[in-house]
């Protein structure tokens, strides 16, 4: 099995993807499912070349959910991937996570917040963090890279460790204005 | 297809079932999951009470976690038909170990018995067929259900979706636990996994 070591000559704050996929192998995810996103283009790339993790791009994000529950019965550890649009696909089949108890780690990607072009993705956006509180999922943010490092670290030991469901929301900011 | 359905779903899912080793089993909610649990509880079972389009994904985590043992996703036509576009999910993920069986009464039997748009004309064979499975069919009687079973015993190197066409009706419920937490963890203790 891969155990990649952090790079010392990597700062967190220009290569946190990278710091995140060492993060969730030492955690042991073995799978990984996505609905891409430009923010997750490293990230997804750093998993769908790795031998040890399967990875499934989804035609709508709650799929992942429904995975990661299967993955779980197997008695393995799955991560998804998605922007925040696709939170509000989820919502029903978290139902799945939230009343079996099923460790759960969601990393999204924030459109609509900051320094936005497109105003489609504003309402979403806006519903995010409250829709997966409503259905019983904790949140948890990362504004900055090294905010965002130990964020994942942690949130992944409250899932897989303590049966947990946790999203995490990567800032707008974060990620970067995109080009048009 | 429009000719009218006679197989009891029950029969079916016993014959489909009777010899099924260490199969592993989810089913969708509604008739599915009263049905497997009316051929008897299993420690191999997962049922759904909701999480509707859910069951063959939740098939697929497991198949790919679990890639020596085979998995069974149980559903109707309904479930299915929310979850269609996990049917392009599976296609591409091409695990050997899945099969997706869909117990069709071509009606959302739990709500009512509206008709679903199994009866008419959209099939879901030729949609996994479309998204690439190694096999698909249709059966409608009991002699083909067991062929079924035999089929789906012999492994295969990708996933399979194989429908059964049965009468739109509603048999006296048979109930598992709707504790998800606890047939969960029953699931993996059978495999072997502790509690957290």
């Amino acid at each position: 099995m891969h155990s990649p070591q952090p790079n010392p000559d990597s700062r967190a704050s220009d290569n946190w993807p990278s710091e995140l996929y060492r993060i969730l192998k030492a955690a042991d995810v073995r799978q990984m499912s996505y609905v891409p996103d430009a923010g997750h283009s490293q990230l997804i790339r750093l998993f769908s070349s790795d031998p040890d993790v399967t990875t499934n791009v989804l035609t709508t994000e709650e799929e992942g959910i429904a995975i990661a529950a299967g993955a779980w019965l197997g008695g393995q550890r799955s991560v998804v991937l998605m922007q925040s649009s696709g939170v509000g696909n989820c919502i029903n089949m978290l139902s799945l996570s939230a009343i079996g108890r099923f460790p759960l780690l969601m990393l999204v990607t924030m459109r609509g917040e900051w320094a936005e072009f497109n105003p489609w993705q504003v309402p979403m956006s806006r519903a995010t963090q409250p829709s997966l509180e409503a259905i019983g999922l904790k949140v948890m943010r990362g504004e900055t890279a090294e905010d965002l490092v130990e964020t994942v670290e942690s949130a992944a030991a409250l899932a897989y460790e303590a049966d947990q469901q946790v999203a995490v929301l990567i800032g707008q900011r974060l990620i970067g204005k995109k080009k048009w | 297809m429009s000719m009218q359905a006679q197989l009891d779903r029950r029969a079916a899912v016993a014959v489909l079932l009777r010899d099924r080793k260490d199969t592993l089993v989810v089913s969708g909610l509604g008739s599915p999951t009263y049905d497997l649990h009316s051929v008897g509880d299993h420690d191999g079972n997962f049922y759904l009470w909701g999480a509707m389009g859910g069951a063959a994904l939740i098939g697929l985590g497991l198949a790919q976690a679990q890639p020596s043992k085979r998995v069974l996703a149980l559903t109707g036509d309904g479930e299915q038909l929310m979850g269609i576009g996990g049917l392009a999910t599976i296609g591409v993920a091409r695990p050997r170990n899945l099969d997706i069986v869909v117990i069709d009464n071509q009606h959302f039997g739990e709500t009512g018995m509206q008709a679903s748009h199994t009866g008419r004309g959209v099939d879901l064979t030729a949609i996994a067929a479309a998204c690439g499975f190694a096999a698909i069919g249709t059966v409608r009687t009991l002699e083909e259900v067991g062929r079924l079973a035999t089929q789906i015993a012999q492994p295969v190197d990708g996933p399979r979706l194989f429908v059964i066409k049965v009468l739109a009706e509603n048999p006296p419920r048979s109930l598992p636990s709707r504790d998800a937490v606890f047939i969960k963890n029953r699931f993996r203790a059978h495999l072997g996994f502790a509690a957290a």
